[in-house]
């Protein structure tokens, strides 16, 4: 598997998370190119139909990154997002899809060097998992 | 004029969505007389070839029950449409692979040790297992290959109209023959039923307070359900947020939560939806908490993909052998 470049999906917060991504970036902290962030204005705001949406397109591991409990900018939006991830882990693994494949974090503005260190964590879970290659269920081309 | 040819057709079915059409009691002799039947194989004596003797594009339409999950059915599945002008999935199986889609969440090899090897009503000393080509004496017998996987009827073939339900209520039914007769279908690839949630018109939806949380999952036998309040609120999972309107409310009028069977009520997914409910009602706020009111939802897939499995975004267990 010397050659596989995990994808990996990560839904961060605009508010705590993103800034911290930024933050690692301003101060060159180097993490694995191949997470693709995608900003969100909270955590709260990732429907489980992202995930398993990319999932489905390809995504070998995703992240969810929001402010710290007490913290969110709308509350309780991460308290509602880590009720929804739980649920949703334990689902995946019902359709063969390793639990240790989604991750669920929450990241400061200031947290940079924390940003890294879970970045990093990930990409080396993913690593040891190998591809999801998740095409067990192929499409067919319907007859028209 | 001449009448309008229908088929009506079955695959991975339970024999319900045929019987619902029955259902429609003597509506059913009205329409028989404005329409002529070539095929109804559970209900009556037409064989395949006389299909297959029809010009292509002869049957006005096709009601099609069931998912996929033989070659048999996809080969009268791919015949069937080639000789209709319209095909209905009807039923929550042919839409979304219906309840037998759970087998989705296993293997081929899995199904066939419980169904003929394991089950407590099967005796099968010899542990004879399905088999495409099997000799007996100084013949060959042949038996259509069963698929590891349960498609949805419009992985196989193209669809033009989608009628939920497990199985379709009797007013849709009614109602989507009335239109195949006198013209009124919406445009193609339609869900002939509302495209919203089944709250909207669920008469407990006013009990629901604005907060509220579920602090632990209840089932329906551990509890005597109140008749008026809305079933999330007593702690009872209702399937209803996630569930597409058009049933009339059935279960619920029955003092029973809805479990789903029509569908999503848009081109999302139902259990991704109902777990976005669920988030938003949970009680906790730590993990642990979260996990203990979680604990009370054995089978999530299961649960909240009942008659979904096979149009969810995961669409099935993944296969291990790569
Ligand atoms: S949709 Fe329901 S009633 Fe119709 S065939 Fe499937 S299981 Fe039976
Ligand atoms: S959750 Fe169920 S009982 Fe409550 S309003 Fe919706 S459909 Fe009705
Ligand atoms: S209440 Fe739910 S499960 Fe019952 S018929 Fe309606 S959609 Fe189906
Ligand atoms: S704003 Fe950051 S998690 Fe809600």
């Amino acid at each position: 598997m010397a050659d596989f470049k995990p994808k990996i999906v990560a839904f961060l917060c605009n508010w705590c998370s993103y800034e911290g991504a930024d933050k690692a970036g301003g101060q060159k902290l180097n993490y694995y190119a191949g997470i693709k962030i995608i900003r969100v204005m909270c955590s709260g705001r990732v429907d489980p139909y992202f995930v398993l949406k990319a999932f489905r397109e390809g995504a070998d591991g995703v992240m969810v990154l929001g402010c710290h409990p007490g913290d969110c900018h709308y509350r309780k939006g991460n308290i509602s997002a880590l009720k929804r991830m739980r649920l949703l882990e334990k689902m995946i693994v019902q359709f063969g899809v390793e639990r240790e494949r989604f991750m669920l974090d929450w990241i400061s503005a200031g947290e940079s060097e924390k940003f890294q260190k879970t970045a990093e964590k990930m990409t080396s879970r993913i690593l040891n998992l190998g591809p999801l290659k998740l095409e067990g269920y192929v499409k067919r081309k319907a007859a028209q | 004029m001449t009448k309008p040819k229908i088929a009506i057709s079955w695959n991975s079915s339970c024999g319900g969505c045929d019987e619902s059409i029955v259902d429609i009691e003597d509506k059913i002799l009205d329409i028989a007389a404005k329409v002529e039947f070539v095929l109804w194989p559970c209900a009556m004596d037409f064989k395949y070839d006389h299909v297959r003797a029809l010009p292509d594009g002869d049957i006005t339409v096709s009601l099609i029950n069931g998912g996929i999950q033989n070659s048999h059915q996809e080969e009268i599945a791919r015949l069937i449409r080639k000789k209709s002008k319209t095909v209905v999935a009807f039923g929550a199986c042919a839409w979304l692979g219906g309840v037998p889609s759970l087998i989705n969440l296993k293997n081929k090899e899995e199904l066939f040790k419980s169904s003929y090897l394991e089950s407590i009503s099967v005796e099968n000393p010899r542990k004879t297992l399905p088999a495409i080509k099997s000799k007996v004496d100084n013949c060959t017998l042949t038996l259509p290959e069963i698929y590891d996987t349960l498609y949805k009827l419009d992985d196989i073939i193209g669809v033009d109209y989608y009628l939920p339900g497990c199985p379709p209520t009797a007013d849709l039914i009614t109602d989507l023959f009335l239109k195949l007769i006198e013209g009124g279908l919406p445009e193609k690839g339609a869900v002939l039923a509302p495209a919203r949630s089944l709250c909207i018109s669920c008469p407990r939806n006013e009990t629901k307070p604005d907060n509220f949380e579920i602090d632990e999952i209840k089932r329906i036998h551990e509890i005597i359900a109140d008749p008026e309040k809305c079933f999330l609120v007593q702690n009872l999972l209702c399937m209803g947020p996630s569930t597409r309107d058009g049933c009339g409310c059935s279960c619920i009028k029955g003092n029973m939560p809805c479990t789903g069977c029509f569908g999503p009520a848009d081109k999302s997914d139902q259990g991704a939806k109902m777990i976005g409910t669920l988030g938003s009602i949970l009680k906790g706020s730590t993990e642990s908490e979260a996990d203990r009111v979680i604990d009370g939802i054995a089978d999530p897939a299961g649960t909240f993909y009942r008659y979904s499995t096979a149009a969810s975004m995961l669409g099935r267990k993944r296969k291990e052998d790569r």
